[in-house]
This record gives C-alpha cells, sequence and structure tokens, in this order.
C-alpha cells in the first residue's frame, strides 16, 4: 500500500523560511517515515523536506506558499503536522514579538 | 619591526586587555594528503564528526540567538546534501580539503547571490563551517589561545568566539570585521573588549599588545610609557564600571542633586525575575504584545501575567500600554493587511475599531488594578475623541464588573505621547492622568524616516532640533497643568541622548533594564 497526501500552505514568518524555521521544519518532517517533498511552485522543483540544506536553499520568503506532498507510511499526518508548524508560525510568534517593538 | 606601533580602528566591544597577540591566520595549516579516496573520505567524515562534537558541547553551553545558530550549523552539517559534492569529488581524486572546500563554496556563492538580506547573512555561517571542518582536518583548531591573549586576525567565527575561554581576560582585534557581526554581539554581552577595522597594513604582529576598546585602538611592542598611561586608562574604566554597578542601587540623582526617577520597560512577565525592583522606580512601560503572539488571549491569561508584574513591584507604579498591535507587528486575527502600517490601523486605532477584543484587556487590566499601583496608557492617540472612546469603555466595563460582584479598580489613564498631533496640542488632551513620551515613534513621525529603514536611520535621532523641541514643549505643559510626563522611548537609556533629555525638562525616564546602571551614571555626570 502506498499512501499519498499533499497540501499546500502560505508562510507568514517575518523572514520567511530562514534559520530556525528551517531547522524546526527538518526536525519533523525526519519523524516520519514516508518520503515528503516540498516546492515552491506546483510544477516543482520538488525538493527533500528532510534536507536542511535543501529547505534552507529554497529561500523561500514571506508570502510563499509551500507546496507538500508525502508518499509511503504516514504520509497523510507528516503533510498535516508540516502545514500545521507553518500555520503556528513555526511556534515563534512570541519571540519574534519581544525584541521588535520598542516605544 | 622596532619601537612601538599602534593601529587605529573601530570599538565594537568596550574594555581593556593587555596580553600576548594571537594569531588567528596561522590557523590555516596545511593538509597533508592521504594518498588514497578511501584515505581521504574517511579524513573528511572523521574531521566532519569532530566539527560536529565540538558544535555539540558549545551547543550545550549555549542560550538565546547564539544556541539557534549553532544548532542551525549542526543540522547543515549532518545534512549529506552538503558533504554529498565533496564525497563525489573524492572519489574523482581530489584531497579532502579541497573537495569539501569547494563543496562549501558552491554554497556559500548561493547565499552570497540571495536578494534577500537575512539569506545573504547565512554565507558567514556556512564559512564557519567550512572553516571548522578544514581546521579538523589540518588539526589547526587544536591550537588553542594561551590565556588572557588578544585574538588577531582578518575576522573570527563566532565558534571560534564561543570555543574561547575569556576568564581570565583578552580581546579581539581584527584588520576587517564589523561591530554588527554576530560575534561582536557575542563580545558584547560577555564583556569581552573587540576592535574591528583595524586595517591589513601590518601582517606580521607577535609579542606583547595592549588593546583599547574604549577608542578602538591597538599598541603593538609597547613601551614602558604606553603600558603606564594604558593601566591608567584601563583602571579608570573599571572603576567607572564599578561606580555604574554601584550607583545602581541608589535613586538616580544629577550631579547637582536633582531627583530622577529612573523606570524599566518590560516586555514580557518573565523579565522581572531578572529585576531587582530596589533598583528602579517602578514599570515605566509594560508591553501587552507578548500575549498576543500566538492569537488572542482569554481574559484569565492576561489578568494573571499584569498581576504577576503589579505584585513583583510591590507598590512601586506599573504603567501598562494596552495592545499596541499593528505597525511592524501583526498579530493573527487581529491586524489588517496595509502598504503602510506605520501609518495606518494600529495602537489604539485597532483597539476601537475591535472593541470586543479591547473590552477583554481592559476587564482583565481592571481586575489586576486591585493587586498594585497600576496605570494604564494608549498608544498612538492623535484626537481626544480617541482617548474619551477608550477611557468610556474602561467605564463600561468597571461598572460590569461591579454589577457581577467582581473585585476591580479603575486605574490612572494616560497616553502616549507619540504622534506629533498629541505633542503640539497638548492642551486637548488634559483629560489625561498622565502623558509618556513614546520616543521612537514620536521622532519617526516627526522626521519623517521610518525606524525599520536603515538608509534613512541617520534621520532617526531624538537629539534632532526639532525632536528636543517638542519633548520640551511637552515637559513643560505638563509641569504647568500639574499632568506627568515621562519617556519609554530608546532614547531614555542612551547616555548621549540623557542630558538633552533632562535639559528639556524630563525627570521620569523608564529604560531597557540592563540599562539601569549605565542611564543612573549618565544622569550622575549632568548638571540641570
Amino acid at each position: 500500500m502506498s499512501a499519498k497526501a499533499a497540501a499546500q500552505v502560505e508562510i507568514k514568518h517575518e523572514v520567511g523560511l530562514h534559520a530556525r524555521p528551517s531547522v524546526k521544519f527538518t526536525k519533523l518532517a525526519k519523524t516520519f517515515a514516508a518520503d515528503v517533498e516540498v516546492a515552491l511552485t506546483p510544477e516543482g522543483p520538488w525538493f527533500d523536506a528532510k534536507s536542511i540544506v535543501k529547505v534552507m536553499a529554497a529561500k523561500a520568503p514571506k508570502g510563499t506558499v509551500l507546496h507538500l506532498r508525502a508518499s509511503g507510511e504516514g504520509a497523510d499526518s507528516a503533510v498535516k503536522a508540516l502545514v500545521a508548524l507553518v500555520e503556528r508560525d513555526f511556534d515563534e510568534a512570541v519571540e519574534g514579538e519581544a525584541h521588535v517593538r520598542t516605544a | 619591526m622596532s619601537g612601538p606601533l599602534r593601529l587605529t580602528g573601530t570599538p565594537a566591544s568596550g574594555g581593556y586587555a593587555e596580553g600576548p597577540v594571537f594569531r588567528l591566520e596561522s590557523d590555516v595549516a596545511s593538509y597533508r594528503p592521504k594518498g588514497s579516496a578511501e584515505g581521504e573520505a574517511a579524513a573528511l567524515r572523521t574531521a566532519m564528526e569532530a566539527a560536529s562534537e565540538q558544535l555539540a558541547v558549545l551547543a550545550a553551553a549555549s542560550a538565546g540567538e547564539a544556541a539557534d545558530m549553532l544548532e542551525f550549523q549542526l543540522a547543515m552539517l549532518a545534512d549529506v546534501s552538503l558533504s554529498g559534492p565533496a564525497f563525489d569529488a573524492i572519489s574523482m581524486g581530489a584531497p579532502a580539503d579541497k573537495a569539501w572546500s569547494d563543496a562549501l563554496a558552491e554554497q556559500i556563492e548561493g547565499y552570497e547571490a540571495a536578494d534577500d538580506e537575512y539569506f545573504r547573512a547565512r554565507a558567514a555561517d556556512l564559512r564557519d563551517i567550512r572553516q571548522q571542518v578544514l581546521d579538523a582536518l589540518t588539526s589547526a583548531g587544536d591550537r588553542t589561545a594561551p590565556p588572557g591573549a588578544i585574538l588577531f586576525g582578518e575576522d573570527i567565527a563566532p565558534t571560534r568566539f564561543l570555543a574561547t575561554d575569556w576568564s581570565a581576560g583578552g580581546g579581539i582585534a581584527l584588520s576587517k570585521g564589523s561591530s554588527a557581526s554576530h560575534v561582536a554581539m557575542l563580545a558584547r554581552s560577555r564583556g569581552v573588549p573587540m576592535v574591528v577595522g583595524l586595517g591589513s597594513a601590518v601582517k606580521d604582529i607577535g609579542g606583547m599588545a595592549l588593546l583599547d576598546a574604549e577608542q578602538g585602538a591597538i599598541v603593538l611592542q609597547p613601551t614602558d610609557g604606553d603600558i603606564e598611561s594604558f593601566r591608567k586608562s584601563s583602571t579608570a574604566y573599571g572603576e567607572r564600571r564599578r561606580r555604574a554597578e554601584d550607583s545602581v542601587m541608589r535613586p538616580a540623582t544629577t550631579g547637582n542633586g536633582v531627583p530622577v526617577h529612573v523606570l524599566v520597560n518590560v516586555a514580557d512577565p518573565s523579565d522581572v525575575d531578572r529585576i531587582d525592583i530596589a533598583n528602579c522606580d517602578g514599570v515605566g512601560l509594560m508591553r501587552t504584545e507578548f500575549l498576543f503572539g500566538k492569537g488572542l488571549p482569554d481574559e484569565k491569561t492576561q489578568y494573571l501575567a499584569y498581576r504577576t508584574v503589579l505584585e513583583w513591584a510591590a507598590g512601586k507604579p506599573v504603567t501598562i500600554r494596552t495592545i499596541d498591535a499593528g505597525g511592524d507587528k501583526p498579530v493573527p486575527g487581529f491586524t489588517v493587511e496595509e502598504s503602510n502600517p506605520f501609518l495606518g490601523l494600529r495602537g489604539i486605532r485597532l483597539s476601537l475599531a475591535r472593541p470586543e477584543v479591547f473590552r477583554v484587556q481592559i476587564r482583565a487590566l481592571l481586575r489586576a488594578a486591585v493587586h498594585g499601583n497600576l496605570k494604564v496608557m494608549f498608544p498612538m492617540i492623535a484626537v481626544p475623541e480617541e482617548y474619551a472612546r477608550a477611557a468610556a469603555l474602561f467605564a463600561e466595563e468597571a461598572s460590569n464588573l461591579a454589577g457581577a460582584g467582581v473585585p476591580h479598580a479603575m486605574p490612572p489613564l494616560g497616553l502616549m505621547v507619540e504622534v506629533p498631533s498629541v505633542a503640539i496640542a497638548p492642551e486637548l488632551f488634559c483629560d489625561a492622568a498622565f502623558f509618556s513620551i513614546g520616543s521612537n515613534d514620536l521622532t519617526q513621525y516627526l522626521m519623517a524616516a521610518a525606524r525599520d529603514n536603515t538608509a534613512v536611520a541617520a534621520l532617526n535621532s531624538v537629539t534632532n532640533p526639532a525632536v528636543l523641541r517638542l519633548i520640551a514643549s511637552v515637559a513643560a505643559f505638563g509641569w504647568l497643568h500639574d499632568i506627568p510626563v515621562s519617556l519609554c522611548g530608546d532614547a531614555g537609556g542612551d547616555p548621549a541622548a540623557i542630558p538633552c533629555l533632562l535639559e528639556a525638562g524630563l525627570r521620569d525616564l523608564s529604560v531597557a533594564p540592563a540599562q539601569l546602571a549605565l542611564v543612573k551614571a549618565a544622569i550622575a555626570g549632568v548638571a540641570v
């Protein structure tokens, strides 16, 4: 059986898919057995969502729509979890907030 | 080389260091080829493991931004996509050092070519990773600086800084480098003296040196006279710092004995764990944006956060600013997308446009008010109607709480003076219990220079005569009409701006907690 799943999600993070979010993103992707790929357009090119080198090299700025696809065991949960991470702004909104604003 | 030699540069982290020069460049040791592709691949693998181990040790001992950077470097180094091309080249006959260097060069070029400044800056991380593995290949990384040494080179990698033991003193002197670099930031937070931009006129450097990171200079081959005057300056610097640390305990007064209230700005309730309330006169600005980081917070969450800070302040005043979202701080589900957000729906404008959100915060504030000396202020007020509407919402919610029998209290309601209209015509706002000058926004709106745009940073100066004159007129108006006026922008923590602010008539400054000592020392140096 080969499960497949796909989704897309917009990056809202201020500086896009930068170092810290990319570390979180690839770490999460690696927790799934499925092959997970990302692309910046529906036509690809697709690259390995578990590779920080590839994910960073995409240099996705804020507002980019990330296309995700996965195949194999747990494909559906992998895509759902990664979409949720991006939607939660990589869990960084609070830290990002504190030092942005002065009086 | 004979006689003393003085090189001048730019201070990146203040202080003085006297010690032997340790050349960073001689780290570039030569690599001995291993003779076979298998040998080369094994050497690279071992070097990468050694570099990873060192990074992991540093990461375990670091926190905050340094830890993030190290974790990123570790993840990159562990990714086979990074080293793959190097191992391919080795199988084609390349030596490990060249294969690794070339593979990383390709990545570094990719980042250097990025449009986005943030991604361009990652090239430095990749260069750092490259150097760590090369050091491990040549065992150059094993060369540790003697205690108290002055590290001299073109630039220094953040990991090198973190791996150095600074407990015996020492400093950093760079022919290039930047005071905005990651290392400079680390050096300032650890108190390690650092000078950048010394130029590359002198290559052959060794022996004893004197690093003056207050003026930005290094003296090589110093004479006895040089050493004597250096030690005098160094001692004086140490005394100034000690005095600043001592003076933090005492209430601030100017050189001629005029008392000045120094309060702290708080961005998050956990900030107060690191501050001794005895060292300050209260909280002049508690931001509430942190509560809205992950969407809209409920009343209980807000109430507990406000109560924590009020109880910590033990009766000293705590001024909480109602949510100041918008501008450069979007809040999901609250702020709106705008083409010119600094001039758009932000601060009180947004709160009044979304009263159902604002009322939750108001109830939390009214309930928290019974736990301390609370004051509340509104950000971005431009016209009196905004203040009146916000105050009316407070009154409404207070009577609702009274009807429900919930304990609460009405705090004094003030406003931020940051939109120039308020500063120019303060007489329209006499209903306000107090004014708090938000110097960052007041300056950016007066000078028409966005404070998040480095290209116009020079215009954004609080010491511009127009800005100071406006601040002075607000202070004079407040004095005449018994309306307390304070200031809570970055200018309050800037020793260069403090004399001007005190001359403008201000006697209440709210500053970042880390600047308390410096600010009190600067106040003591002013006579008004």
